[in-house]
């Protein structure tokens, strides 16, 4: 008796990802391509920025915030870090004095300069108290037009070979297994630790939890939300570099509408929208199930304009989904 | 016509997991005040939402009048002429008096083929209606506006404009001053004249035998019983409710108390209207019990103490030390520990683990290499204090929010012994938790005191400062108006202090 509950509940839990599994094999059987080593590895290769992304936007969320800056950020690091790693001898150079740079360093610097535009989000989410929603909408903007100065509004090509191979290479020449894939592992290990196994994370969810009460117990609230801007910020610059390295270019244009991927992965994902529950495993599969999704309607041949309705619709039933689990329990 | 204004038969209500109401009943004569009791969790409330048509019953019938009635809905019940006042309010801060007592169910006029709210009638009714409760307030100011237990009188007064027949009270006077309680009283005494039935829940045994014409107590969600009020005794109704003997309201205490090591001098809050030129002193091992009315500012300078309120002027000491206290952070790290007084709002982390709430305080004592976290430190920890406390869970990992309320604050308990404070400063440590759960929040606060900790205890119970402080503090509007000590200590002299206004 007890186990037949809890296989219905198992399904009604888990609805999306069942769907979304289901209509991945019924894919696989229509097109043999299906699970060829170009199309998963394409998949790693799109997921692996998503993920990053999500994952930065997954502290906000939690803590009952929001990011809406993400997905400019995200642009503004791609722009950064192309800038700085275009060929010497590219007609078209943005900056002509821009020195010869390796990637590791043109990465740390994109890192080093977005980090400052999360902590301003952090500071004025935490000291001025402006609603997250209302900070990083203004963020949003601000961030757009600082791309459009610096960039001049012209896209940005020209990548050194060395900066393009980082999204496009293969571990051991497998296609299976695409560069991307290094990072987004380490980025999820290390979230993982963060969140269950630090006081930074406990911190968080504490504060999502209920946040006078957090204060009360001694979290210093102001320092943990700062602490989640920067790090979410951090993030988006690391994505934003693999995204210009992917694209093989960047533009004002690139990491549009990123944030409300991000935010709607993780309500997927189980991260609740009520604060203090998220995991990280929950945003990779949140993830997932939004990249499967675009792939398999490909597949299946249909109009891209269908694939935004299905998203649409993913969204509104996952989250409906999730609030029924709480619903019910009143 | 039927003996019974309104029976409830056999009801019986299952949430996943939990048989909440099992078999439970409710006879309800015509104006009469009947009261209801049993523990937290006895299934009071719920019993109340089924008839109020919050929760449908799984089995059971409801005899409205004689006749058997299904009532669908809240709109359902206040058309038939049955209201509840919430044990939790649910204002709209932002509107109106007037639109808050007739929400939903506003006056309506038509120009032509459109209908609108008529706001004047609104008003002028909404003005009628306070005067029936004899309250003197402006219709159309901002609900906002009004202090905590006013608006409980405003919930009161949109119960009475709705005519009732059967009137629910969910615990009416958890906020209300003495004053305001008997004007309450006196708006019950009216109802009853004018045939009203009405329910009236409450944990405060003074009130019940004083207002009660009959009582019904339930437990684990059964009927017990129902008798006359008159003759009730509290030690009856606390054996019925509780299932057993209860020797002895509070435990004996063998705390010694010591020198005095806290001292608070002249302290101040930043705003005119709140505690000012406080100042006194607590022993190790004393137990310093705070009186006071509502409004009084116990709970602000206990929490301008703990760094949750800012202060001008004022010296805190322990054992000669100054503490410099700004924000929680600094009370704690100088050893002293909060249980603040609404434990939902500012206490419990509802939607995470038993774990993560008892360790949340003092997770620096487990780091492994400076950066992560000992779960299995964590683990002994929580268990350690399970043990020692008797916290009822079924495992560390579980949702604090699905606890009781008496675990629920002795979860918060461990959370502060884990640092192993000196100065515990506990704000109404037993509100809302049932008589069982608070002769063990007794025995912990006694034994904190035995071990040389020194406790300030603010209550509004009486019966609780009386029997459970070594020496009482008594503040009347912002003001430390005089100690009482506790082997002397009564309801006279204390509220001689506490009304000591200047």
């Amino acid at each position: 008796m007890g186990k037949k509950i809890n296989v219905k509940k198992l399904i009604s839990d888990n609805a999306i990802i069942l769907l979304i599994i289901l209509l991945a094999i019924v894919t696989w059987a229509n097109s043999q391509n299906f699970m060829s080593r170009d199309n998963v590895g394409n998949l790693i290769s799109n997921v692996a920025p998503r993920f990053i992304i999500a994952c930065g936007v997954s502290g906000c969320l939690i803590t009952k915030g929001t990011d809406l800056s993400a997905g400019r950020q995200v642009g503004l690091a791609a722009c950064f870090a192309a800038m700085m790693q275009q060929t010497l001898d590219y007609s078209a150079r943005v900056f002509d004095w821009m020195p010869d740079m390796h990637w590791i360093f043109a990465l740390v610097l994109t890192v080093a300069i977005m980090a400052i535009i999360g902590a301003v989000n952090g500071c004025v989410i935490a000291f001025l108290k402006v609603p997250p929603f209302i900070a990083t909408l203004g963020m949003q903007t601000l961030v757009y037009g600082t791309c459009q100065i610096i960039t001049g509004n012209q896209p940005i090509g020209g990548f050194k070979e060395s900066y393009r191979a980082l999204a496009s290479g293969n571990f051991f020449g497998n296609r299976f297994l695409p560069y991307l894939l290094l990072p987004a592992l380490l980025v999820g290990v290390f979230m993982w630790f963060l969140y269950n196994k630090t006081r930074h994370g406990k911190y968080m969810y504490a504060i999502g939890g209920n946040e006078s009460a957090a204060q009360v117990a001694g979290v210093n609230v102001s320092a943990s939300l700062i602490r989640i801007y920067i790090l979410a910020s951090v993030l988006y610059a690391l994505a934003g570099f693999l995204i210009g390295s992917k694209a093989g270019g960047a533009s004002t244009a690139t990491g549009t509408g990123y944030e409300l991927e991000a935010i709607a992965a993780c309500t997927i994902g189980g991260v609740s929208v009520n604060g203090g529950v998220g995991r990280i495993s929950g945003i990779l599969i949140g993830v997932l199930v939004f990249e499967v999704l675009k792939i398999c309607l490909q597949f299946l041949r249909f109009d891209p304009a269908y694939t935004f309705i299905a998203q649409g619709l993913v969204i509104i039933v996952a989250v409906a989904l999730d609030l029924r689990k709480y619903l019910a329990k009143k | 016509m039927s003996e019974y204004r309104l029976e409830m038969r056999d009801v019986v209500k299952t949430f996943p997991g939990v048989k909440a109401l099992n078999h439970a009943q409710l006879k309800l004569r015509p104006g009469t005040v009947h009261a209801l009791m049993g523990e937290n969790g006895a299934g009071k409330s719920t019993l109340m939402k089924c008839m109020f048509g919050i929760y449908h019953m799984d089995e059971g019938e409801v005899l409205y009048e004689g006749q058997k009635v299904q009532i669908k809905g809240p709109l359902d019940a206040l058309n038939r002429g049955i209201a509840m006042v919430h044990q939790e309010l649910q204002p709209i801060p932002e509107r109106s008096i007037g639109e808050n007592i007739y929400v939903g169910r506003y006056p309506t006029k038509k120009y032509g083929p459109v209908t609108v709210i008529d706001h004047a009638k609104m008003y002028e009714d909404a003005e009628a209606v306070l005067k029936e409760v004899h309250l003197n307030f402006n219709p159309r100011a901002k609900l906002g506006s009004l202090s905590v237990s006013q608006m409980q009188l405003v919930e009161i007064a949109k119960a009475v404009s709705a005519d009732c027949k059967v009137l629910i009270l969910d615990e009416p006077t958890s906020s209300l001053t003495a004053a305001e309680v008997e004007a309450l009283f006196t708006i019950i005494n009216e109802l009853r004249e004018k045939g009203v039935s009405i329910v009236y829940i409450s944990h405060k045994m003074d009130e019940i035998l004083r207002i009660s014409d009959e009582v019904t107590i339930m437990r684990d969600g059964q009927y017990i019983g129902t008798w006359d009020a008159k003759g009730l005794t509290t030690d009856f109704i606390i054996t019925k409710m509780v299932g057993r003997e209860l020797s002895n309201l509070f435990p004996k205490r063998e705390n010694v108390p010591g020198e005095v090591v806290f001292r608070v001098e002249n302290f101040t809050s930043i705003n005119p209207k709140s505690f000012r030129h406080a100042s006194f002193e607590v022993r190790k091992g004393e137990i310093l019990g705070v009186a006071g009315l509502v409004g009084a500012q116990r709970t602000e300078l206990m929490e301008g103490l703990f760094g949750l309120r800012s202060h001008t002027e004022g010296k805190i000491t322990y054992q000669g030390r100054e503490l410099k206290i700004n924000q929680p952070k600094d009370a704690i790290n100088s050893g002293i520990a909060m249980l603040t007084e609404d434990r939902r709002a500012t206490g419990i982390l509802g939607v995470l683990s038993i774990a993560d709430n008892v360790s949340i305080a003092s997770l620096n004592q487990y780091l492994i290499g400076g950066v992560m976290l000992d779960d299995r430190k964590i683990e002994q920890l929580v268990q350690d204090n399970v043990a020692k406390l008797s916290i009822k869970t079924p495992s560390s990992k579980t949702l604090i929010q699905s606890l009781s309320g008496g675990n629920q604050q002795k979860v918060l308990i461990s959370r502060w012994l884990a640092n192993d404070p000196d100065v515990f400063i506990l704000d109404e440590p037993t509100r809302g938790i049932d008589v069982g759960a608070k002769y063990e929040i007794y025995c912990i606060i006694a034994a904190l005191a035995k071990q040389g900790k020194s406790v300030i205890m603010i209550s509004s119970e009486m019966s609780e400062l009386i029997g459970m402080s070594d020496r009482i503090m008594v503040m009347c509007d912002g003001r430390v108006t005089g100690f009482i000590d506790g082997a002397e200590a009564n309801q006279e002299n204390i509220m001689a202090l506490a009304t000591q206004f200047e």
